[in-house]
């Protein structure tokens, strides 16, 4: 079977522009800074929103975040991935904002134990492949992002970091400061779990290439 | 090895991540090859990893780019300033340095008198030449005639330069107009600049 190197290959290694850019802040030039981030702002973002679910908090932690990194950019060192370490920052962050309200707050604490025991899929629909302009179509995104939410804390942290930042799994272990194994045990029950939750779409059509494929015309 | 569904389905993310020893790899690819439903599980796992890793799934609010871009160019000038008021110190200080270091080893070769007092250097703005007077006893010179020379009687006229040259310091009275700048720090450029008319009290005490 082939193995998912989409999800696993690093897009921005070797990218000498970003290495320029990076040596251009380290340097002194700040106002390289902002072209240097760019391309992750968005995910940056969606680390925050992740673990905080408010949106303004998500952006005002994103923007705290750049600049910890500016102030640090330094101490980056080549070894790492960029991306990897503005994340990180980012998912150290929030969990800290996170903290800060909750004290403030006295919410209930979340349990943060893994689930005993396996968990078994429910919904055995046949999913060929998913045109990828589904995603075209903003019901859809809506539709994931809902079944996404709807996740525990635990399990969404962790999918977001591996799946959607592709972070590895060690790299999700050390920001979210949890176990390997943990980080694994989470991770195939997010995904078992949002499979079951969207594999009912496959049949309702959300992810068929036009929404009136199968004969029913919209007009 | 074979393996049975719930084997798989525990083994499933592993097994998509690459995290499966050889063994389990080939039993878990025979099972997938005869159930359907394993199959099925298989495929919606890789479709759900491939529709959220996708660039369009995070959306951020409007003008999300624009604050952060703002907020980041305030940012880096606050770091900027921060950085250029640090090197702006290092420049008087060094400066400073090098000064107070001349000024020793001026004063070990040429100077019979140590400067009388730490003001003295306030005084680079006085034209050296200008005759001033002083009295035995007292640490200031003066412009002839300043109501405040103690012992009138009794003084004595040379050049400011030579009045600092021997550790004088200018009255604040008379010679208050030479001493309005006396506040500016002492750096290379004051010195370079004072080097027309007047000159720095480091020549002053190295002669001429």
């Amino acid at each position: 079977m082939a193995e998912l190197n989409i999800v696993l290959t690093n897009p921005e290694q070797g990218s000498t522009r970003e290495q320029q850019l990076i040596a251009q802040v380290q340097r002194g030039q700040t106002e390289f800074f902002y072209e240097l981030v760019r391309p992750y702002e968005r995910r940056v973002y969606a680390a925050a929103l992740a673990i905080l679910r408010n949106e303004t908090d998500a952006e005002d932690v994103a923007q705290e975040a750049m600049l910890k990194a500016l102030a640090n950019i330094r101490q980056f060192r080549a070894e790492s991935r960029f991306s990897t370490w503005l994340i990180q920052i980012t998912v150290n962050e929030a969990l800290m904002r996170r903290r800060r309200e909750r004290t403030r707050m006295t919410e209930a604490i979340e349990d943060n134990r893994d689930e005993e025991g396996e968990y078994t899929p429910r919904d055995f629909a046949d999913w060929r492949e998913i045109p990828s302009e589904a995603l075209e179509r903003k019901e859809v995104r809506q539709k994931l992002a809902e079944a996404l939410a709807s996740l525990d804390r635990k399990y969404r942290e962790v999918f977001v970091l591996r799946d959607m930042e592709q972070l590895n799994i060690q790299e999700t272990a050390e920001a979210l400061g949890i176990s390997v194994a943990s980080v694994k045990t989470r991770l195939l029950r997010a995904r078992l779990m949002l499979r079951d939750l969207l594999a009912g779409g496959w049949e309702r059509g959300w992810f068929s290439r036009l929404p009136f494929e199968k004969g029913t015309k919209p007009w | 090895m074979v393996v049975n569904c719930e084997k798989v389905w525990k083994e499933i993310s592993n097994y998509i991540e690459g995290d499966v020893d050889t063994g389990l790899r080939a039993a878990m690819d025979d099972h997938f090859r005869t159930c359907k439903k394993c199959t099925s599980v298989l495929q919606g796992t890789r479709n759900v990893i491939q529709l959220y890793s996708d660039e369009r799934m995070i959306e951020v609010p409007a003008g999300f780019g624009r604050r952060l871009e703002r907020r980041l160019v305030q940012g880096a000038r606050v770091r900027r300033r921060a950085w250029s008021s640090w090197s702006a110190w290092l420049v008087p200080v060094a400066a400073l340095a090098l000064i107070a270091g001349g000024l020793r080893w001026a004063n070990s070769l040429t100077v019979a008198h140590p400067l009388r007092s730490e003001h003295a250097q306030a005084s680079r703005n006085i034209p050296p030449d200008m005759p001033v007077v002083v009295t035995e006893g007292a640490k200031e010179f003066h412009v002839a005639g300043c109501e405040f020379i103690h012992n009138k009687d009794k003084v004595r006229t040379l050049t400011a330069k030579e009045a600092i040259r021997e550790g004088y310091v200018p009255c604040v009275r008379c010679m208050r107009k030479y001493l309005q700048t006396a506040s500016i720090p002492f750096t290379f450029e004051a010195l370079e600049a004072s080097s027309g008319g007047t000159i720095g009290v480091e020549e002053w005490v190295h002669g001429q």
